[in-house]
């Protein structure tokens, strides 16, 4: 059997299954279709939380960004698992005892406020619109490299996907459909690590494998990849920080971790299960789920350079003298896997001194001996581009790994990105049918009428999906950040004031959300434009890039939600408490005795 | 609210502070400002400091929830505000 009907037989039998479990598990009333029934086993709500945080970022392009920026990445390993520590503690039990369908309703409910639940649910469509654009893109370059139809194509056939189990599965098909792609999702991405360990290091587990020797060798897989690297140009690859500041990377880590645990998509997840204590242990099984992807991405991160630079330039590899000619890899003799990727255009060689050989190397080096070397070499610049994307989709390719494992990996991508795309779809759905239309436009709407509005705006919001897929804005990339600093600067400080300060009043909480947003939108429009349309950055009226000490956009979020709480309490201070009943209300939020089942009733 | 229930939180606060504390430390601590001199150390071939920042961390966050979801629970008894 070739590679392509493989894995058409592998991505047709996973979207066979998805949709067989739609069918089974259909939506008949809100509860259901809101929140699952209020019924699925912790252990159940913890895969499926997994699914439904690990995205194709998580999926497709960490272990790349990893393996391009070594040590320090680790700070998304560490940022987006660290907020599960947060959601646990600090959300999500109260926010299950408080036990209605939306994150929007608790803040509206919490601070008595229209406005502010208002304000909640375009900060929640905000955040999940740009978030689900990377999702929409990354189902069509799955699709487009493995399945050989277009980008287009691969989006509309997703769109139908989630579509089918979506809209009549609401949450309680989401869940289960969540659960059967967490297993393929996992194993996709275990089964290559699993193999290219044992190939590199001899030891089948990926997560000890990157502490180990080298097969045949007496150096460690780290310490041997550093001093590759340093070869090349680069940084040393287990102490490198990014921008050079760690200030940087510690506030990008807080915002990371923040902005994880305020991601509604996320939170609601936590709505589904019976109790408060179920809540509890759930958060625990989530993060027991997503650390099996995450501990062994660093593994395939380092591996994965190993492998590359092994290929591009064996003489780096083998203790030969890199910047010798014969060192590096003739492009006319390049793998197989180099020439499927150039096609789609992640993978680009360009022969800069014309030697008919790929020179890989950091062409901006600083060290003045390295850069000498390079031009007694006659090397013109770095000749291969690679896409961090492509490291996990390509990694069983340049492992040499049988076609079923290419296959598999094709249909865990796949998983990964659907599966977020309906967290998202459903964080989108409830928000617009339960807080806008319900609460605020409707209140008198029957049950059926709310069921019936919830497929209505899901299937809405699968087509402006779709359609900001097929468009994607220019600043795709930049919004998945954008997505974090919302999350982080507004909806967790918000949530956190509910639950642990019982003088918050609705006039702190909305300044602060509005203050915590506007700062972040401020910093990162400074730096990438308004709205991110090229040429409207302003960013040297605020003093050049990164001007405020050193951070970074993407890291902001952090700064932001400092801003919000600073903002509500001077805000609170001067206006008047919350009423009575409302601290009362905080007082039962934080005792778990009495949590009922999940319901929107008021 | 009545003594038990604010006994019950002041118990909830200091048990999270604990557990933030620790959080912190593994972290922001050991896996980001002390990393370099971690770093020094070494756990098999890893690089203690980056050791923490690519894999520790995240084991010692798996421990912290499930210690806090027990803790809470037998909290929960303890003060009877647990759910029947």
């Amino acid at each position: 059997m070739d590679l392509q009907t493989t894995t058409y037989l592998f991505v047709g039998a996973s979207f066979a299954l998805y949709i067989g479990i739609a069918i089974w598990a259909r939506a008949g009333s809100t509860s259901e279709f809101y929140a699952a029934g209020g019924n699925v086993h912790p252990l159940a709500n913890g895969m499926a939380t997994a699914a439904d945080w690990m995205s194709a970022a998580s999926f497709i392009s960490m272990a790349g960004l990893i393996s391009n920026m070594g040590y320090g990445g680790g700070l998304f390993l560490m940022g987006w698992t660290g907020g599960y520590v947060l959601l646990a503690m600090l959300l999500a039990p109260y926010l299950r005892k408080f036990g209605k369908f939306t994150v929007p309703q608790f803040i509206g409910d919490r601070f008595y406020s229209k406005t502010a639940s208002t304000v909640a649910v375009a900060c929640l469509l905000t955040a999940s619109l740009t978030y689900i654009i990377g999702q929409m893109t990354g189902v069509g370059v799955a699709f487009s490299r493995f399945l050989g139809v277009t980008n287009e194509m691969g989006i509309y056939i997703g769109m139908a996907i989630v579509f089918a189990y979506a809209v009549f599965g609401g949450m309680k098909g989401i869940t289960y459909t969540q659960v059967a792609q967490y297993c393929v999702l996992i194993a996709a991405y275990l089964v290559p690590a699993i193999f290219i360990s044992l190939h590199l290091t001899g030891n089948p587990i990926p997560q000890l494998g990157l502490g180990s020797n080298l097969v045949g060798q007496d150096v460690s897989l780290l310490s041997k990849l550093d001093q590759v690297v340093t070869e090349l140009g680069f940084g040393k690859y287990t102490t490198s920080v990014p921008a050079n500041s760690t200030l940087n990377m510690f506030v990008y880590t807080m915002s990371l971790m923040i902005g994880t645990a305020g991601l509604p998509h996320v939170i609601m997840r936590f709505f589904t299960v019976p109790t408060v204590k179920d809540a509890r242990t759930s958060a625990g099984w989530a993060l027991i789920f997503i650390a099996l992807l995450y501990t062994t991405a660093p593994a395939v991160a380092a591996m994965a350079k190993m492998n590359l630079i092994g290929t591009v330039n064996a003489g780096a590899l083998t203790n030969a003298d890199a910047f010798a000619p014969e060192s590096a890899l003739v492009y006319e003799d390049r793998p197989a896997w180099m020439k499927r990727w150039e096609t789609t255009g992640l993978l680009k060689f360009e022969d800069k001194n014309g030697d008919g050989r790929i020179q890989y190397y950091n062409d901006k080096s600083k060290d003045e001996a390295f850069n000498a070397k390079a031009e007694a070499a006659g090397w013109k610049g770095s000749e291969l581009n690679v896409n961090a994307d492509i490291i996990v989709l390509a990694n069983p390719e340049i492992a040499l790994l049988p076609d079923w494992v290419i296959a598999l990996v094709a249909a865990g991508g796949l998983a990964a990105a659907l599966s977020t795309a309906a967290g998202l779809l459903m964080a989108i759905s409830s928000a617009v049918s339960h807080d806008l239309i319900k609460n605020v436009f409707n209140p008198g709407i029957s049950d059926k009428n709310e069921l019936l509005s919830g497929k209505i705006s899901m299937a809405v919001a699968i087509v402006i999906a779709g359609y900001l897929g097929l468009n994607p804005p220019g600043f795709a990339a930049g919004t998945v950040a954008l997505a974090f600093g919302i999350a982080a600067s507004s909806l967790f400080p918000a949530i956190m004031m509910g639950i642990f300060s019982k003088k918050m009043n609705k006039e702190g909480a909305i300044a602060g959300m509005l203050a915590g947003l506007f700062i972040t939108l401020f910093y990162v429009f400074a730096h990438k434009g308004l709205f991110f349309i090229k040429g409207t950055d302003f960013v040297d009226m605020i003093g050049g890039p990164n001007s405020f000490f050193g951070i970074t956009p993407e890291a902001f979020g952090a700064i932001g939600a400092l801003v919000n709480f600073a903002v509500a309490f001077a805000v609170d201070k001067v206006t008047a408490p919350p009423p009575d009943h409302i601290q009362h209300m905080v007082e039962s939020v934080r005792v778990p005795r009495g949590s009922t089942v999940v319901t929107g009733a008021h | 609210m009545d003594s038990n229930s604010s006994a019950y939180w002041s118990a909830t606060l200091g048990l999270l502070t604990k557990i933030l504390i620790v959080w912190f430390l593994v972290s922001f601590g050991a896996g980001i400002l002390f990393a370099p001199v971690l770093n020094t150390i070494h756990l098999g071939g890893y690089p203690l400091g980056f050791w923490f920042a690519q894999q520790g961390s995240i084991y010692c966050f798996i421990a912290l929830i499930l210690y806090y979801a027990h803790a809470m629970n037998q909290l929960d008894r303890k003060f009877d505000v647990h759910e029947e």
